[in-house]
């Protein structure tokens, strides 16, 4: 034992063997207290529960949700919650973000001010602390009697109504595929390696394709139209209530708007790096070379600092999707909070857990995956990048 | 001879010049001075100009002003830092607060950074801090953590985060740097898994779902649990840095002090940490400023802690209508913790990279 113990390989076999075995023991244990905690509480463990119904509602959702779906079909419609919050989310801060990183790296004094008190103010207080105030202030507007009305939107405290088209909800997400077709094909047709033995027919190709793309879009809306219904329906007030439209409910509004405003600071603080992070003599030299200032901006230093955010920002961005679990703090019914449901009306708590982490775990991976290919698709290739 | 220097341009010059040299130039000016002057003066009229200070007249006066409420801020004050502590002994609470900002100070000055000064001045911190908010003894009557509440618990729960999870973070980034593939790779595995989730799950697990897995005597307050939660998410992204600080240490360094015969322990606390934690600083600081950020979502599972308290102060009756002075007191509490430690550690980051040219 004793020579056994003063062998290194022996030594370090044993070790890692302890390690593992000591976390692994943990884990089983804890496991094993749970089911049988959980036998106590009459709980079966396993999956069965996924095909049971549910017997509450959620209060919010894109797909059609009643208390007797099975559990599985909700846990779908938290993650696409999460995921439509997320887009929003993103999206909104992104456009903040970016607006006022440009403003925080411009020449002029006063918009560089406007910019770094943006982020100061927003970038140090808490989201959740926003997220309630937003929420506050929703809830807070007068009600629908008395709403603000403009372009057909209305803002009141039961949410915000927009005016949306009268078709099927199915044709509606079909049109939206077709407009995210109408962009990617294009790009897509512009990038690939099979047309350039035949590089005339690139333009036209991607004219056709976007063309086509966008017709299919219109064509489905025509087609998904709700018979004996107006083209727009657009809210208007019908004695205490409004009518028509669409609801945006106030929790979804308050989580978009918090998103964008904390989210967009931390964004303006990435663009600003992304621009600082350009070679000065880049920029020399392309002036030098007499461009104009708006193309000195738009062909050398934001394809350049792009380059140079996007690691941070796919960061930032998986950030910004966990941080969607915030909807439990106003009840939207995110992933989270559905899971946490779960756990208080079925009891099935480490399998709900479990589901969780596969979900974010997955929705994280699939984003930092993304990221990655956009990433190794536009590095520079060669030694271009010396400042 | 003659002067060759330009002349100096005279005030209206210089003014054209930075802020009027284009059309865009101006327009942006224009924009951003109408910008200014809007928000401005719309915040300085709502928050000054039309605000009603003056709490005897209670909620009342509150109604017929057009600007901010600041007398639910005087009416309800106490609930707001305090919380549930009794309402004798909110002294008590008042002197650990200050205790808490005293220690955070003090570790921010370069003299203390020997690892033993900073361990001592945070274990003595937080034991004072502890001690008069739980009380018991030294004639202090006892105050169970379930009172606990407001600025307080939140201070509690952020530096009992770090004091468990700094400790931790460097016996992770070891470990996930060992040699032996086993360890490093459990390691790995573990640290990725945590932050790949978002904080309030792992929280909700601690807080919820963990005595289920627990024997009885383990399960201790939940409390407790969630600040073990978040100590453990804490650490998973604190370790990162850590790593990071490590793998900036130049290899020779590790092989010089090998081959003059240090052991293990010797080379880590001697050569290794201190070159990686002076690495690490400022993403260090950075971790510290979001980890105090994301205290608040303890409200979440529940602990009445200063966003919840905040939310009672203005959620009874004759205040329902304050919530956006509340939320705007709260907002300025943390921004001024906030914001003077990143300031701090924006400095370090200036006064660092001087040192290195």
């Amino acid at each position: 034992m004793g020579s056994l113990l003063r062998n290194q390989k022996a030594r370090n076999a044993l070790l890692q063997a302890v390690f593992v075995g000591a976390l692994g023991s943990l884990v089983i244990a804890g496991a094993l207290i749970a089911r049988q905690n959980m036998a106590a509480q009459g709980i079966t463990s396993g999956f069965d529960f996924l095909f049971k119904p549910t017997g509450w509602e959620v209060t919010f959702s894109l797909l059609p949700a009643k208390p007797t779906d099975p559990y599985w079909w909700y846990f779908l419609i938290g993650i696409i919650n999460t995921l439509f919050l997320g887009a929003f989310g993103l999206v909104t801060a992104t456009l903040v973000g970016t607006v006022v990183g440009l403003a925080r790296t411009s020449s002029n004094d006063l918009a560089r001010l406007l910019g770094r008190s943006y982020v100061d103010v927003f970038r140090n207080i808490p989201l959740i602390l926003q997220v309630f105030f937003w929420n506050a202030l929703i809830t807070n507007l007068p009600p629908p009697r008395e709403a603000h009305e403009a372009w057909g939107f209305a803002l009141t405290s039961r949410g915000l109504y927009v005016p949306i088209l009268n078709v099927h909800g199915l044709a509606f997400a079909g049109a939206t595929l077709a407009l995210l077709a109408a962009i990617v094909l294009p790009i897509w047709l512009g990038r690939t390696t099979r047309l350039d033995s035949r590089p005339e027919q690139r333009r036209p190709a991607q004219l056709g394709t976007a063309v086509l793309a966008l017709a299919g879009a219109v064509l489905i809306l025509f087609l998904g139209r709700l018979p004996d219904t107006s083209l727009m329906s657009v809210p208007a007030l019908r004695g205490l209530n409004l009518q028509g439209g669409l609801r945006v409910p106030p929790e979804f509004t308050a989580l978009v708007v918090a998103i964008a405003v904390y989210g967009g600071s931390y964004i303006a603080e990435i663009v600003r790096g992304g621009f600082k992070a350009v070679g000065k003599g880049q920029v020399e030299a392309a002036n030098s070379l007499g461009l104009t200032p708006w193309q000195v901006f738009s062909c050398v230093r934001l394809p350049l600092a792009l380059r140079a955010m996007l690691p941070i920002l796919a960061n930032q961005y998986v950030w910004l999707m966990k941080a969607t679990t915030l909807g439990i703090a106003v009840g939207f019914a995110d992933f989270f909070m559905i899971v946490a449901l779960t756990i208080n009306h079925s009891g099935q708590t480490l399998e709900a857990i479990g589901i969780l982490m596969a979900g974010f775990l997955i929705i994280n991976l699939s984003l930092a995956a993304l990221f990655n290919r956009i990433n190794k698709a536009i590095a520079l290739k060669g030694s271009q990048l010396r400042g | 001879m003659t002067d060759l220097a330009p002349p100096a341009p005279g005030m209206l010059e210089d003014l054209r010049r930075r802020f009027f040299a284009s059309p865009l130039q101006a327009l942006v000016s224009l924009l951003s001075l109408g910008l200014i002057a809007l928000v401005g003066w719309k915040l300085l009229n709502w928050a000054l100009l039309s605000a009603v200070f003056d709490a005897s007249q209670g909620a009342e006066a509150c109604h017929r002003a057009a600007g901010a409420c600041w007398s639910v801020i005087a009416a309800r004050w106490r609930i707001i830092l305090f919380g549930l502590y009794p309402y004798e002994e909110q002294w008590r609470s008042a002197l650990a607060c200050v205790a808490v900002v005293a220690m955070t100070v003090l570790s921010c000055i370069p003299a203390f950074w020997t690892g033993r000064r900073i361990a001592a001045i945070w274990l003595a911190g937080t034991t004072v801090f502890y001690v008069l908010m739980k009380g018991g003894v030294l004639g202090l009557s006892h105050v169970g953590e379930e009172s606990w509440g407001g600025l307080a618990l939140t201070l509690f729960i952020f530096v009992a985060t770090c004091l468990i999870g700094f400790p931790l973070s460097i016996v992770l980034a070891l470990l996930r740097r060992s040699e032996l593939p086993w360890i490093s790779r459990t390691t790995g595995l573990i640290i990725d898994a945590v932050r790949s989730l978002p904080l309030i799950s792992i929280l909700f697990t601690f807080a919820i779902v963990l005595p289920f897995a627990l024997p009885h005597w383990l399960q201790g307050d939940k409390l407790y649990r969630v600040i073990v939660g978040s100590a453990l998410f804490f650490a998973a992204y604190q370790a990162e840095i850590v790593r990071g600080g490590m793998q900036g240490v130049a290899h020779g360094q590790g092989e010089a002090a090998m081959a003059l015969g240090l052991s293990y322990w010797q080379r880590v606390s001697r050569i290794l940490l201190p070159q990686a934690m002076r690495n690490a600083l400022p993403a260090t600081i950075n971790q510290f400023v979001i980890s105090f950020k994301e205290t608040s979502l303890v409200v979440i599972v529940g602990f009445f802690e200063i966003i919840a308290s905040g939310n009672a102060a203005y959620g009874t009756g004759e205040w329902r209508f304050a919530y956006a002075e509340v939320y705007t007191f709260i907002a300025f509490i943390y921004f001024v913790f906030v914001f003077s430690l990143s300031r701090y550690g924006a400095f370090l980051e200036r006064r660092m990279s001087v040192g290195e040219r």
